[in-house]
């Protein structure tokens, strides 16, 4: 809501090399030709919507899809036309990630590397139908090091379907070997309707039970070697937090670009439509491309503030969310250990995290708009 | 009329043995109705009557057959109702006995036959269906010559559905039943043996007089309970209302009585005038109490009302349903219901489900217990919940079990009986093949799962009935169900000590099966008084989080949060743990699922 404009801009690259079974984003396979005209798209995006962001821009993140896979040229085009920022971050895939690429992306600003890993177990990684094998993953690892970044974060996913707690143990040992600033660490999701749930959801079903104990070992096995549970799925050491995603869990402003993406921005939020054709002709237009809108009310904005604060680790204050907070729940979840209030703030317990979902919905005051109904 | 030129009967079967349609064959046969006029199943007036094939309320329907008035009362058919049904015969002098050819006789044969007997009516032995391929005629009325002492020869043979032999009843009924005695001269007395409530006109008694004659517009008097009315109306059924000046010794017919409280008039009572009325009443007259008791609760809390409304007008028709407002700690506001059986109580739940649109949650039935407290008082106990924690003693009541089965099951309902707390009676041959076992037996085990016991045990093949013989010092403890330490009181029961534990598991096992895992752990209990009988644990959640959230999913994962909080306002509190109303249904209808 700041006047000053965004000061986090999201920019969606969706080109795959493949779509894994499991994914549910925005994603286009192949396409190569297509890469530069989409990127003049973003550009022109970025140009009609550049009076929505602050002068000052904190953080850049290139998702998607794979942004890595998009071709190299059209790449080096699009972060010449990113605004500066502290943080330019991008998302990797390990079989993408070569030393040409690797200097393409430090030449072009890039200071943090997102590397989605998601398991060192080959079997595993069929499971996902990830392409890359362990070694890709470290090879990648050894190249952006090559390349002197040194804010890389690495994804895991825990709870693929045949994945035993002693597979999980090992995967968060090469993980933690490689020594990466940052990982994020999540329970894979079977979103329905995906090919991956319709092949594994009774196996994901039968295992459900098992993820409680799989979580605490992640964050076990993370902050026993020193890493920081900044946020529910997500870790770092030195003061290494992803710096575009912590704006979005402080609630604060974000332009999002390209297809599907998401923006925030003083208390409107819209998705772009996840169409390329209707995108493309848009922009050629020099048009908006079509979007779905959202308004966020005060009573929802604070709902969201609090539930994006209970994510993270440091408290939030009552203050900035007292009337979305029911307090009859606080002080019952207060008894049981899970929230603590002091000091006029509000932080989770250790346990609290551990069912943060839970909680902040318990948490969650009426919508006072509705109880004069 | 006078009254030789008068019979007064009723039919009296088994469930299923064709009584509706029979009397259904006679309205047609007389030409009391016409075919286009012909319903199936014409006094059977109510839609859930219809389904179950048994008939709840007791009419009576007036038809000519070769100069003679024919008073048929319709009774009803179940063990619930024995004393409506009594009364209905002693508004008869005869009875008509039916048996299913195929079926032989059955329980409620028996029971009616008992009944018929006791209350001195001459019976008329009928088997029908006759016409099924099935039948065994000759074996039936073997059967039904034996039980009421009559040579076989004089058994009926008929086909109420095709019509055969129907005449043939209707010409036994006027030579074999007697006319109706009476003083004519007397001042006058009619037995009220059943009413109804008409929205418009108030209750609406039937009754059989006996002597004298009754006036519209007379002023009349219920002996027992003392109330007094003008007769607005009096009149006789065909089968529908036909109104007349006078009602005569030996008569059936109806009075508008133009009360609006049901209750006010009881079956059983009599009627004479305010002035220079009889100065003894007919014999006989109780005050039926109910016997078994349920909470009955309305699933949407919101449905209160419509629930206290409709059990106001399901009332209106039935002064044997009692209920008074009932709060659960648990389930919110409700009503503790009184019935006189369990037939009763799932007549009444359908009833107040179907044709008033009730989603209801019915607490296990318990049975009304008298109990001596430690100071030495007396209480009738109709809830777990009011069961003091440490009485002197508890009497429950007990009840006189017939079972009809084929030999090859007598074993397995003995044991049956023995499991609940049965004694041994005494047991009869009614033929080679079939035994008849009588059983004491606590009502309170009859009332929890004993039905689909039964039925599974002897394959459907076990016909039963029951009467109160009284109550007897039991055994018994009050059982409570304790989650995370506090009770949960309509989950309480009243069992038998030894039963206790065995209830107390399949209890709290069911629960830790349906109370979704909270924040903290959760102990299931079973207690007798501050003894835990059984115990479960639902443990605690380790995780409950959204995996990840990031710009583009925050409206998603917002909503995901705002349904679950929804989802919890919907949940009954029970101190601590949230319970979903899911989780009660579960519990409470343990029994039903075994069905």
């Amino acid at each position: 809501m700041s006047a000053e404009g965004a000061r986090h801009l999201y920019v969606h690259l969706p080109f795959c090399a493949h779509r894994c079974g499991y994914c549910d984003f925005v994603t286009l396979v192949g396409r190569r030709d297509g890469h530069g005209a989409y990127v003049d798209a973003l550009v022109q995006e970025l140009e009609l919507e550049g009076a929505l962001l602050a002068d000052r821009i904190e953080t850049v993140f290139l998702g998607g899809g794979t942004p890595t896979f998009t071709d190299p040229a059209a790449l080096t085009r699009l972060l010449e036309a990113m605004p500066h920022a502290d943080e330019v971050s991008v998302e990797a895939n390990p079989e993408t990630v070569t030393p040409e690429l690797a200097s393409l992306l430090r030449e072009g600003g890039v200071t943090r590397i997102s590397l989605g890993a998601q398991s060192f177990e080959p079997r595993l990684l069929a499971v996902l139908e990830r392409k890359a094998g362990p070694d890709d993953v470290r090879r990648a690892f050894y190249h952006l090091r090559d390349a002197c970044f040194d804010n890389i974060s690495l994804d895991l996913i825990y709870g693929i379907p045949g994945q035993s707690a002693s597979d999980l143990d090992r995967d968060l040992s090469a993980a933690i070997a490689l020594e990466p600033e940052h990982l994020s660490c999540y329970e894979l999701e079977a979103k329905p309707g995906t090919r991956f749930t319709h092949a594994w959801g009774d196996e994901l079903v039968a295992q459900a039970d098992a993820m409680e104990g799989y979580f605490e070992l992640v964050v076990e096995r993370l902050v026993a070697v020193g890493y920081r549970w900044y946020e529910t799925a997500n870790f770092c050491r030195d003061g290494r937090q992803a710096q575009h995603n912590l704006g979005y869990w402080l609630a604060r402003d974000y332009l999002g670009i390209g297809i599907g993406a998401v923006s925030t921005v003083a208390g409107l939020r819209w998705r772009n439509a996840p169409k390329l054709g209707a995108y493309m002709a848009a922009l050629g237009a020099g048009r908006r491309p079509p979007r779905e809108l959202e308004e966020l009310d005060s009573p929802t904005r604070l709902r969201e503030r609090l539930m994006l604060g209970l994510r993270l680790d440091e408290p939030l204050a009552l203050a900035e969310v007292g009337p979305a907070v029911d307090r009859e729940a606080l002080e019952r979840l207060r008894r049981l250990g899970l929230v603590q209030e002091s000091g006029g703030e509000l932080a989770l317990t250790r346990r609290g995290r551990f069912l943060g979902g839970g909680v902040t919905a318990e948490l969650f005051a009426e919508n006072p708009a509705k109880t004069y109904n | 009329m006078p009254l030789d030129r008068i019979r007064n009967f009723s039919i009296v079967a088994h469930i299923d043995h064709g009584k509706s349609t029979l009397a259904d064959r006679i309205l047609e046969v007389t030409e009391t109705l016409s075919k286009r006029e012909m319903r199936e199943q014409v006094l059977d007036s109510m839609e859930l009557e219809r389904e179950r094939g048994i008939t709840i309320k007791a009419q009576a329907v007036r038809v000519m057959w070769k100069g003679h008035q024919l008073n048929l009362i319709d009774t009803p058919g179940h063990v619930d109702f024995t004393y409506e049904v009594s009364r209905a015969l002693q508004a008869c002098e005869g009875a008509v006995l039916l048996v299913d050819a195929a079926q032989g006789i059955q329980a409620q044969t028996l029971a009616n036959a008992h009944l018929t007997i006791e209350n001195d009516l001459e019976i008329v032995p009928v088997v029908n269906k006759i016409d099924l391929p099935q039948a065994d005629p000759d074996a039936a009325a073997r059967e039904v010559a034996d039980l009421v002492g009559e040579d076989v020869t004089r058994v009926l043979r008929i086909s109420a559905k095709t019509g055969q032999g129907v005449e043939g009843v209707l010409d036994a009924i006027v030579e074999r039943i007697p006319a109706p005695e009476g003083d004519p001269t007397a001042p006058p007395r009619a037995l009220i043996f059943d009413s109804s409530y008409d929205q418009y006109r108030g209750v609406v008694a039937f009754v059989r007089v006996i002597d004298g004659h009754f006036e519209t517009r007379q002023e009349l008097r219920a002996m027992a309970a003392g109330t007094r009315f003008e007769a607005e109306e009096l009149g006789f059924f065909s089968p529908d209302r036909s109104p007349m000046p006078t009602l005569e010794a030996g008569e059936v017919g109806y009075v508008v009585t133009g009360l609006k409280d049901v209750s006010r008039l009881r079956v059983g009572d009599t009627l004479t005038s305010a002035r220079g009325g009889a100065a003894e009443p007919l014999p006989g007259y109780k005050d039926v109490k109910p016997t078994v008791f349920a909470g009955l609760y309305p699933t949407d809390s919101d449905d209160y009302p419509e629930l206290r409304d409709a059990l106001e007008k399901l009332k209106l028709n039935d002064a044997s349903l009692f209920y008074e407002p009932e709060t659960s700690q648990a389930l919110g506001f409700g009503f503790r219901c009184g019935f006189l059986g369990l037939l009763h109580m799932d007549i009444v739940r359908e009833r107040l489900e179907r044709e008033f649109d009730l989603d209801l949650l019915v607490t296990a039935p318990n049975v009304a217990y008298r109990v001596l407290t430690k100071s030495g008082q007396e209480v009738e106990v109709h809830s777990p919940a009011d069961m003091p924690p440490d009485p002197e003693r508890v009497d429950e009541p007990y009840i006189r079990a017939t079972t009809i089965v084929p030999k090859d099951y007598v074993g397995t309902v003995m044991e049956l009986n023995n499991d609940r707390r049965g004694r041994f009676h005494h047991m009869e041959y009614l033929s080679e093949e079939r035994v008849m076992l009588a059983y004491d037996l606590p009502l309170a085990e009859v009332v929890y799962d004993y039905y689909d016991q039964l039925k599974s045990r002897t394959k459907g093949y076990a016909s039963f009935d029951y009467d109160i013989i009284g109550f007897e010092e039991g055994d018994l403890v009050r059982l409570d169900v304790l989650l995370a330490g506090d009770p949960v009181d309509a989950l309480s029961l009243v069992v038998h000590r030894r039963a206790a534990h065995a209830r107390g598991k399949a209890l709290v096992e069911r629960l830790r099966e349906e109370i979704p895992r909270q924040h903290f752990d959760v102990p299931v209990q079973a207690a007798i008084g501050a003894r835990i009988v059984a115990r479960e644990t639902i443990k605690a959640k380790r995780k409950d989080v959204l995996a990840k959230c990031y710009g583009g999913d925050v409206t998603r994962k917002r909503k995901l949060l705002e349904r679950q909080k929804k989802g919890k306002k919907r949940m009954k509190q029970v101190g601590q743990v949230e319970v979903p109303q899911e989780a009660f249904l579960a519990v409470l209808n343990l029994d039903e699922d075994k069905r």
